[in-house]
């Protein structure tokens, strides 16, 4: 199973669009949660969609699926990495009225290359990815990552809470 | 007990800021995001620390283009802020992390901002903005540290 995630604001068409022609080809079962769509925005044919899931859907949807397809919101990142998913990722473009401005093109560069996190740079290499993720085995799927954040910055924000006592 | 506002956005700013849950051990903290969806995560993810069972407010979602909901969010936050009354406030983004730590300060309560790590260049506009008015205003990228701050502490991965 595919869990293909937008985040809650924008669609993000090209990325959906892509996911679909991969679809039309294969009979990999895939779930997408699509956004905000705008009248005027692409449907996919080929896969189950809805625009918005609940927390808890979102979470069995999750840990059920064997890839994740998202663009580079650190909510998917994190998913990811805690649950030990590979992640096909296409970053939001400001420049083609995606996102507010080109942070995930940032994100992307500095999280790639880290174990089963993929980097697709353009829609036409979504598909292939995915391919190539899948014959692998999800090989590379990165490990259990800890569920909080590093010490030191816990003890930093403890030792700040507690300052004021 | 020290009152804590741990205060964000839905999406990848809230699973940043659940991260950092355990700074909190020992604490009275109140959540406030905007979906109440996360009102059993957060009471679980308190049961298992240990931690006293958190209060859960929610606010109207708002981006920077949407100037009538932002002043919706901002009078949402403000009435949370009132009615818990924290010590500390602490938020991860966006634009409701900006209006708490402002209006939080005014009210009395110690601030701190952790700017998301999807900042990786530069930091978030909201991040930009209410760091000189937060009594802690931290980065999780060493690379964008400055010593009259953001600091880095290390991050949330």
């Amino acid at each position: 199973m595919i869990f293909l995630t937008v985040g809650t604001q924008e669609p993000f068409d090209r990325l959906v669009a892509a996911v679909d022609d991969w679809a039309a080809a294969h009979d990999t079962p895939i779930f997408g949660q699509l956004g905000a769509l705008k009248p005027d925005s692409y449907r996919p044919k080929h896969f189950e969609w809805r625009d918005f899931i609940s927390a808890d859907d979102y979470q069995r949807r999750l840990e059920a699926s064997d890839l994740l397809v998202a663009h580079v919101g650190m909510g998917s990142i994190i998913s990811a990495l805690t649950f030990g998913k590979p992640l096909v990722m296409m970053a939001r473009r400001a420049a083609l009225g995606e996102h507010r401005n080109e942070h995930q093109l940032a994100t992307a560069a500095r999280f790639e290359g880290r174990a089963g996190l993929h980097i697709a740079a353009e829609a036409a290499d979504v598909g292939p990815l995915i391919d190539r993720v899948q014959a692998s085995g999800g090989d590379g799927a990165a490990a259990g990552l800890s569920p909080y954040a590093a010490p030191e910055l816990i003890e930093t924000l403890k030792s700040f809470i507690h300052a004021g006592r | 007990m020290t009152k804590v506002l741990a205060i964000s956005s839905t999406g990848g700013h809230w699973v940043q800021l659940l991260r950092l849950s355990p700074a909190w051990d020992g604490c009275e903290v109140h959540y406030a995001t905007t979906t109440g969806d996360f009102r059993q995560r957060v009471a679980d993810l308190a049961a298992a620390r240990g931690q006293k069972a958190p209060g859960y407010h929610i606010f109207t979602d708002a981006n920077r283009w949407q100037k009538a909901r932002l002043v919706k969010q901002m009078l949402e936050v403000t009435a949370i802020l009132m009615k818990v009354r924290p010590d500390v406030v602490i938020s991860t983004g966006a634009s409701a992390g900006y209006f708490a730590i402002r209006v939080g300060r005014m009210l009395g309560a110690r601030t701190c901002w952790v700017d998301s790590i999807a900042n990786a260049e530069v930091l978030s506009l909201s991040g930009e903005k209410v760091g000189p008015h937060a009594d802690l205003w931290l980065t999780q990228w060493p690379h964008l540290a400055k010593p009259g701050g953001p600091l880095c502490k290390g991050s949330v991965l």
